[in-house]
């Protein structure tokens, strides 16, 4: 790394000096990027022990959990679960999931590291709006995990929060008065952090690209973070004003929710006028762009760990391009598949079922592209690859179903069943989480200046890969079966005979659960013990990989780099002999790549 | 396996050829590799951060009105309890109030030009105007607390009836963002009395604070048309 010339006159800010302004209230992207990591990880650690509480009360309904009744004495008396606390754990490992780790890893945590790298800049524009960003979001982590400790503990409407169960208050049950409000107030407070961090996304994207890093040479993970934070900017937009009426609802004695006449539990609620479809269509009217949110960064670091370790480009990154933008531009109109039994009008039904059966078609070129450009290649296989292949099958199996769920006719049969949550898990819970897992194999060395274990990434990815499958895959028949979603237990004799398969998926869950022990004994193992990491492990072309491991406060060293070429350039005759040629490298391709 | 192709000689440009400091921008338009190999770069145009970012910023809080604005409509329509009420008169006073700012506003950004240009030797003169807003700033959110104050008198309040609910939040989130914008102008009065202020955040301010006027006049209408 050299310093040879002075930092220009107006870089945002200095080196930092303290411990508190270096690792705790850092304006260094790359260091927000890794406190967005550091909170993903403890979510999703958080989210998967939930998990596992569920299943094994699924499989085991009366058993005692040793320990669950110091968390909660009302919820799990004697350590048994009842229902309601049920539904309350299963309300906060959704909301941690999808919110804490889904929306926060690829997007904030990836993105806020390696965007502002990738597109040649020193930092993000608003350094201080991009702090914020990742302290708002902490703050939201804080208030929601709160609710397991009010009295009577979290919110048990779902991540859904349906009205009017959401919107009553205590009546509804336990966890539906103060736990429900701090649900609403964390997701509301999570809103505002990721929109700051949208409009640092979108304004990296378009004004702090390098000399010579057009439109068209950016990669493609940074135009899956850019079409990511479209979407969030106008999705957290109407979630927001949602969680304000709701809130209003459950302290103010509004009614914006709660129509008239309700009697619950004996008790008349005073509410009367609302509209409880009205919840719907503002909650999925972010929902459904929320899930493309999730998976669009995915999508991109996928596209760029396959382009590098093919060593070829794709056969059409213009086409992956134009299906993002076209899957972020159908997820709003699509939204109401969520609706299809909810009351309203069925003819809407039709309206919402044709752009979810078009917004398969750029979903399938994607899966095409991909396959099209692994056919032939000679694929290095790694655990970034690996898990990169891993997302391919997750996403193509956990999307074939929303083919079945798109028709109305059909999700009158399989709404609100096991059909339906081994879809989303697996076409956006697994897969995600693979492209996390891709991201992480492939830029550890980068951002920590080690490599990690080859080894110890294979055998992770061949037991989740197999895991997960175990998991969610019977999620299918059991939906075919009439295995309802959201219940406590299958007592009723037609879901009876489904527990022995409930119980070998809370079995298959904890294994696969344990398999990741392999990963963070991997991910900190080699943080402190890792061979030492060249600038550039894996021969890579853009602009990461011309920095060192780890990369200095300010990135190029004060200096601009100056992009000659896009991100694809492998496979090319070059008179150094190499097989690619960097995106600062003003070296020409002796002839342009025939393929191999 | 490994192996590390070193980054090519230094090929930046002299400092003083740079379109903006710290060579951040959109990439240089014009870009171009000739078939012969040779490289030119073209200077391009980098325009500040602040300037697309303001509009992503007023995009986002278009898309919750929208929200808000959806669920009135959708709530209207849902129970037969929708009761109008007059909206208090000090309306029309704030309305007024805020229209004005956005002239003073106007006023203050030209005369701020002037004294940078060297034009305008007297510092206090875009300063009164800067002044002259966020007072007239202050009076609207001032006003709008006036019409709250007259709607609890005739017994309306929050819960008291949706169209009621919804003239508390629209205009309570109205002037939250609002008072986020006399924020804004005190940092720009704060920076000009510093001489530290650039022209990119006064205009991203401007465009913000003239957004906040815009918003009313469409809020107004709709709470007088709905409400």
């Amino acid at each position: 790394m050299s310093q040879t010339s002075p930092a220009p006159a107006a870089t945002h800010h200095g080196p930092p000096t303290t411990f508190i302004s270096k690792h705790v209230f850092s304006l260094d992207h790359k260091v927000i990027g890794k406190q967005y990591y550091a909170l993903a990880f403890v979510a999703v650690i958080t989210g998967m022990v939930l998990s596992w509480l569920m299943r094994i009360h699924l499989g085991w309904t009366n058993a005692a959990i040793p320990g669950l009744q110091v968390l909660s004495p009302n919820g799990a008396p004697g350590g048994v679960m009842t229902p309601e606390y049920y539904l309350q754990l299963m309300t906060m490992h959704a909301t941690i999931m999808v919110f804490f780790v889904l929306t926060t890893a690829p997007f904030a945590a990836f993105g806020n590291y390696f965007l502002p790298i990738q597109v040649g800049a020193e930092d993000m524009p608003f350094p201080h709006f991009n702090m914020m960003s990742f302290w708002t979001t902490f703050t939201a982590f804080l208030v929601l995990i709160a609710a397991f400790f009010v009295s009577e503990g979290p919110p048990l409407a779902g991540w859904t929060a349906y009205a009017p169960l959401s919107a009553i208050g205590k009546a509804a049950g336990p966890g539906e008065g103060t736990g429900q409000v701090l649900w609403a107030a964390s997701i509301g407070i999570f809103c505002i952090g990721q929109l700051l961090g949208a409009l640092n996304f979108i304004s990296t994207v378009l004004d702090m690209r390098t000399k010579g890093m057009t439109l068209s040479r950016l990669p493609v993970t940074c135009w899956a973070w850019f079409i990511t934070s479209c979407m969030g900017l106008t999705a957290f937009a109407v979630l927001m004003p949602a969680t304000i009426l709701l809130i209003l609802d459950h302290v103010a004695g509004t009614s914006f929710f709660v129509p008239s006449g309700l009697v619950i539990n004996d008790q008349l609620i005073p509410h009367s006028g609302g509209s409880t479809l009205l919840w719907q269509h503002l909650f999925w009217f972010f929902g459904h762009p929320e899930v493309y949110i999730a998976i669009v960064p995915g999508m991109g670091i996928v596209t760029h760990v396959l382009i590098t370790n093919m060593r070829r480009p794709m056969l059409s990154i213009k086409a992956i391009l134009y299906s993002m933008w076209a899957l972020a531009f159908l997820s709003y109109m699509v939204y109401g598949h969520h609706m299809f039994v909810s009351g309203m009008n069925p003819f809407s039904s039709l309206a919402f079922s044709f752009p979810t059966l078009m917004i398969t078609i750029p979903s399938t070129v994607v899966v095409l592209i991909w396959i099209g450009s692994l056919y032939g290649s000679k694929l290095r296989i790694n655990s970034a690859s690996l898990f990169a292949l891993g997302f391919i099958s997750m996403f193509v199996s956990g999307g074939v179903s929303g083919f079945f769920l798109a028709q109305p006719s059909i999700d009158i049969m399989l709404h609100a069943t096991y059909f339906v949550v081994g879809h989303f898990h697996m076409v956006m819970g697994v897969a995600a989480m693979f492209g996390i897992f891709a991201g992480t194999y492939f830029w550890f060395p980068k951002m920590t200046g080690h490599m990690m274990n080859e080894t110890l990434g294979k055998v992770h990815f061949w037991l989740t890969f197999v895991g997960t499958y175990c998991i969610f895959m019977p999620f299918h028949y059991l939906g075919w079966a009439g295995n309802v979603r959201r219940y406590a237990a299958f007592s009723d004799d037609y879901m009876k005979p489904l527990v022995p398969l409930h119980q070998f998926i809370t079995i298959a869950a904890l294994f696969t659960g344990a398999a990741q022990l392999i990963f963070i004994y991997n991910l900190i193992h080699s943080r402190f013990k890792g061979p030492a990491a060249p600038a550039n492990p894996w021969e890579g072309t853009s602009l990461e990989w011309i920095m060192p491991s780890p990369p200095p406060w300010n990135n190029f060293g004060g200096k601009d780099p100056v992009v000659y070429h896009d991100a694809d350039q492998f496979g090319v005759k070059t008179a150094s002999g190499a097989d690619y040629i960097m995106q600062n490298s003003p070296e020409q391709a002796l002839e342009p790549s025939g393929g191999d | 396996m490994a192996t590390t192709i070193p980054p090519p000689q230094s090929e930046e440009l002299p400092e003083q050829d740079r379109p903006t400091p710290g060579g951040a921008g959109n990439g240089g338009l014009g870009t171009v590799v000739p078939a012969d190999g040779t490289m030119q770069v073209m200077q391009g145009y980098s325009p500040p951060a602040s300037s697309s970012a303001i509009w992503v910023f007023i995009a986002s809080i278009c898309m919750s009105f929208a929200a808000f604005t959806s669920a009135l409509i959708v709530r209207q329509g849902a129970a037969a309890d929708w009761r109008h009420v007059t909206l208090p008169s000090v309306l029309f006073f704030s309305t007024l109030m805020l229209l004005t700012s956005s002239f003073t506003l106007d006023a203050a950004r030209r005369r701020i030009a002037a004294y940078m240009n060297g034009a305008e030797k007297d510092a206090s003169v875009p300063r009164l105007w800067l002044y002259a807003t966020l007072g007239l700033g202050l009076l609207f959110v001032a006003g709008q607390y006036m019409a709250w104050l007259q709607l609890r008198s005739q017994g309306l309040y929050l819960a008291t009836n949706p169209n009621s609910s919804f003239f508390y939040v629209l205009t309570a989130i109205h002037a939250l963002h609002v008072t986020g914008g006399l924020g804004g102008l005190l940092r720009v009065i704060r920076r000009f009395g510093q001489s530290t202020l650039r022209r990119s955040t006064l205009t991203a301010t401007s465009y913000y604070w003239h957004f906040m006027a815009v918003l009313w006049i469409y809020l107004f209408a709709l709470l007088r048309a709905r409400i």
